[in-house]
C-alpha cells in the first residue's frame, strides 16, 4: 500500500510499504478513505518530537470502512463506516474506566521509554513517535486499530466523511480546550492560535456559553474565519503587546480564560522568541512556550489557562510566580477523545456546528509531501488539509 | 546449552557459612592485600601484627566468612527481611519492582500461582512445566538460542498475599523470586510487587549466560509486569511487532 512516511527533519515522502496485518485478536483493519494533516504533525516534521525512525507511517487524523476483524472484535463488522480517535486507548485499565483515555495504562508497548521522559506513560497515539507507542499512522491507504471495540465509532451514511473526520482529534481537542477553561455565564475567553484546534476552541467556547471569546494570530485569513464564528480578533503582528490589548479590551481584569492552541512551536517577532528559538536549536529547551506565557500573563486572577496545544518536554522561562500570585488554574493533556465522539457526533447531525468550515485544501495522499510543506508555511492561505488515499 | 539438573535440594554448606556483603568483601580484599604488602616492606616489630591483619581481611573478603561476625551472630550478607524467599546473600543481581492491576486479588494471585501461566507474560521464559504442587521445571531463552535449564521449588505460598519460588541446585542457576499482592486503596485493584535474585554461581560468565539476553534486568522484570496486567486487564499483550513501516527490514 502507500502511505506518507517520516524520513527525517521537513522530510516525509510517499512510500510503498506492506500492508498492515492484525497481530492482536482485538484488532480492526480499516481502508482509509479520508485522513488529514493536523498542526501536531508539523512538530514531528520539524522534528521537535523525539523518538521518531525514518519509515514511521505519519497520521493520526483517519477514518474508514473496515476490512478486517480480529477474532475477538465484537462491536463491529466488515463494511462498517468508522472514525477512529487519534489515541489509544484499551478500555479495561483504571484510567479508561474513569474516561481518561488519553492517559491509558496498556495501550503504549513502549511505555518505558515514555517513563523515562514522563515518570509514567500516556496512552499510545498513532503516528506520533515511538515514545508514544511506535504505531503505524492513518495516512495510508490502510491501516491496522487495536482495541477495535474500544475506539471506532460508527458514523451514519447521510454524513459526508468531511462533516465527521474531525470527530478523531481536532474538534473534540478544540471542545475539551473550552471545556477544561471552565467557562461560566458571562465569561471572556481569549484563544491563542487560530489554526484547527483554536477555531474549535472559538465555537465550542460559544456553544459552552461563553459571552465574548478573543482570538490572537497573525495570519488574516485565519483571523477572518475567527471573525466569522464571533470571535473579536487581535492581529499580533500589528500590536506591541498583546497583553495590555487584553486588559483594554476587558476593562482592565483580563480574560477569565486563557486558551493555548500554540503549542511548543509558538511563534513570536520579540527578543523572547529568538531566545526560544536559540535555546531549542541547541536542545537547552525542547518547546517555545511565547503563546503559554502571553496567556499566564493575561488571564485574570483567579482565571483558568487551558492548553490543548502540544508541549513535548523542557520549558524554560514560564511565569510560575505569576501563575501561583494570581491563583490560576491550569488544565491540560491530550484529549479523551472517546468521551466526547458521540455527543459531538450528535452536534453535527443537529446542525450546531459543520466542521467542514476549517478545510482549506482538499488532496491526494500522494500530495502529502507538498502539503506538509504548503501547512507548515502557511501558505495559500491554508488552514486544514485533508487527503484522499 | 542443555545442563542436566541434580535434585539436590540442599545448598552446599560453605554458602550458608558467607555472613559478609559483597561491598564489604570488596573493601576487606583490598585493604588485605594492601597490609600485606605494607608488612612486606616494613622492618619494624609491627611487621608480623600488619601481615596477620592483612591476611585475616584478605580472608575475610575472598571467602565471605567472617568468624568475628559468626561470634557476634551478625551476617551483612543476608539483605533482605524476608531471608525465607529470597537468595540468602547480597550477590548477583537484585530486582525489585512493582505495579497496579485492575482485578482482585484472588484473580491475579490465582493466575501467577499456575506457574503455567509464567511465559504468557515472561518474554524471556520458553516453559514452565509444573511437575507437582510445589516443584517445576523451568526453560529459559539465555544468549544466542541457548537453553537455561532448572528445577524450581515454591518455598512460600500464602493464598492471595505471596508466593515465594527458588531454583534447586544447579551449577549455573541461582534464583530466588517473591510476589506479594495487596488490595490497592481506592478501589484501585491489585498492588503487585516482585522480588527476585539471581546468584551467579559460575562466576561473571555463568551471571552473563543466566541473565538472558544481557538486557537491563530491572526494565525485563517491569516488561514482564506489564504484560501480566495487559493480560489480566484486556486479554492480550499490547504489541506493534510486525506492523507496516517504510523501513527496509520490514519491507523484506
Amino acid at each position: 500500500m502507500r502511505a506518507v512516511c517520516w524520513n527525517g527533519v521537513e522530510d516525509v515522502r510517499v512510500e510503498t510499504v506492506p500492508d498492515p496485518k492484525i497481530l492482536n485478536a482485538g484488532d480492526l483493519i480499516l481502508k482509509i478513505t479520508s485522513t488529514a494533516i493536523c498542526g501536531s504533525d508539523l512538530h514531528l516534521y520539524d522534528g521537535y518530537i523525539p523518538t521518531m525512525k525514518p519509515g514511521d507511517i505519519l497520521g493520526h487524523e483517519f477514518m474508514g470502512e473496515v476490512v478486517e476483524i480480529g477474532s475477538e472484535v465484537k462491536n463491529l463488522s466488515v463494511g462498517d463506516r468508522v472514525v477512529v480517535p487519534f489515541n489509544i486507548a484499551c478500555g479495561k485499565c483504571h484510567y479508561c474506566t474513569h474516561d481518561l483515555w488519553s492517559l491509558c495504562d496498556n495501550s503504549n508497548p513502549n511505555a518505558q521509554l515514555a517513563e523515562k521522559m514522563y515518570g509514567y506513560s500516556p496512552a499510545g497515539l498513532f503516528g506520533y513517535s515511538h515514545l508514544l507507542g511506535g504505531y503505524a499512522g492513518g495516512q495510508a491507504e490502510y491501516v491496522r486499530v487495536p482495541y477495535a471495540d474500544v475506539g471506532p465509532l460508527k458514523v451514519p451514511s447521510y454524513l459526508e466523511d468531511d462533516q465527521v473526520l474531525f470527530l478523531t482529534d481536532i474538534f473534540p481537542t478544540g471542545y475539551m480546550a473550552a471545556e477544561n477553561a471552565n467557562i461560566q455565564p458571562g465569561h471572556i475567553v481569549a484563544v491563542w492560535g487560530c489554526g484547527p484546534v483554536g477555531q474549535f476552541a472559538i465555537q465550542s467556547a460559544r456553544l459552552l456559553g461563553a459571552e465574548r471569546v478573543i482570538a490572537i494570530d497573525r495570519f488574516p485569513e485565519r483571523l477572518k474565519l475567527a471573525q466569522m464564528h464571533g470571535a473579536e480578533t487581535i492581529n499580533y503582528a500589528q500590536i506591541n503587546d498583546v497583553v495590555g490589548a487584553l486588559k483594554e479590551m476587558t476593562g482592565g481584569r483580563g480574560p477569565d480564560a486563557c486558551i493555548d492552541a500554540v503549542g511548543m512551536e509558538s511563534h513570536s517577532a520579540g527578543l523572547t522568541g529568538l531566545f526560544d528559538r536559540v535555546k531549542q536549536n541547541l536542545r537547552l529547551e525542547t518547546d517555545r512556550p511565547h503563546a503559554l506565557r502571553e496567556a499566564i500573563q493575561a488571564c485574570r486572577k483567579g482565571g483558568t489557562v487551558s492548553i490543548p496545544g502540544v508541549y513535548a518536554w523542557l520549558l524554560d522561562k514560564v511565569p510560575m510566580g505569576t501563575a501561583f500570585a494570581k491563583g490560576l488554574t491550569f488544565r491540560m493533556g491530550q484529549t479523551h477523545v472517546h468521551n466526547y465522539l458521540k455527543p459531538l457526533l450528535q452536534h453535527i447531525e443537529n446542525g450546531d456546528i459543520d466542521p467542514t468550515f476549517v478545510i482549506s485544501h482538499r488532496l491526494s495522499l500522494n500530495e502529502a509531501p507538498g502539503a506538509y510543506k504548503m501547512f507548515r508555511d502557511k501558505q495559500d492561505d491554508c488552514i486544514k488539509v485533508v487527503l484522499k488515499p | 546449552m542443555q545442563q542436566a539438573n541434580s535434585e539436590q535440594p540442599q545448598r552446599s554448606t560453605t554458602e550458608t557459612l558467607v555472613n559478609v556483603s559483597q561491598n564489604e568483601r570488596r573493601l576487606s580484599t583490598l585493604g588485605g592485600a594492601l597490609l600485606l604488602l605494607a608488612s612486606l616492606q616494613n622492618k619494624r616489630k609491627f611487621r608480623f601484627g600488619i601481615a596477620t591483619a592483612g591476611a585475616t581481611l584478605l580472608y575475610r573478603g575472598l571467602t565471605g566468612i567472617s568468624p568475628i561476625y559468626k561470634l557476634m551472630n551478625k551476617n551483612t550478607a543476608i539483605h533482605s527481611r524476608e531471608a525465607s524467599i529470597s537468595v540468602p546473600h547480597q550477590q548477583g543481581v537484585h530486582v525489585s519492582q512493582s505495579i497496579t492491576i485492575s482485578c482482585t486479588v484472588e484473580e491475579v494471585y490465582t493466575f501467577w500461582r499456575d506457574f503455567n501461566n509464567l511465559p504468557r507474560f515472561i518474554p524471556q521464559l520458553k516453559t514452565v512445566e509444573v511437575q507437582d504442587n510445589t516443584h517445576s521445571h523451568w526453560k529459559l531463552a539465555g544468549l544466542v538460542g541457548m537453553t537455561i535449564e532448572w528445577d524450581a521449588e515454591i518455598i512460600n505460598d500464602e493464598p492471595n498475599s505471596v508466593i515465594g519460588w527458588r531454583s534447586l541446585q544447579n551449577p549455573y542457576v541461582d534464583h530466588a523470586g517473591s510476589v506479594r499482592f495487596k488490595t490497592a486503596p481506592g478501589d484501585q485493584g491489585t498492588e503487585v510487587r516482585v522480588e527476585m535474585e539471581y546468584r551467579p554461581i559460575a562466576g561473571v560468565v555463568g551471571t552473563a549466560l543466566a541473565w538472558l539476553a544481557g538486557n537491563a534486568p530491572e526494565e525485563q522484570t517491569y516488561e514482564a509486569l506489564q504484560h501480566l496486567k495487559q493480560i489480566l486487564e484486556v486479554g492480550e499483550v499490547t504489541t506493534i511487532e510486525g506492523q507496516s513501516s517504510g523501513r527496509a527490514e520490514v519491507k523484506a
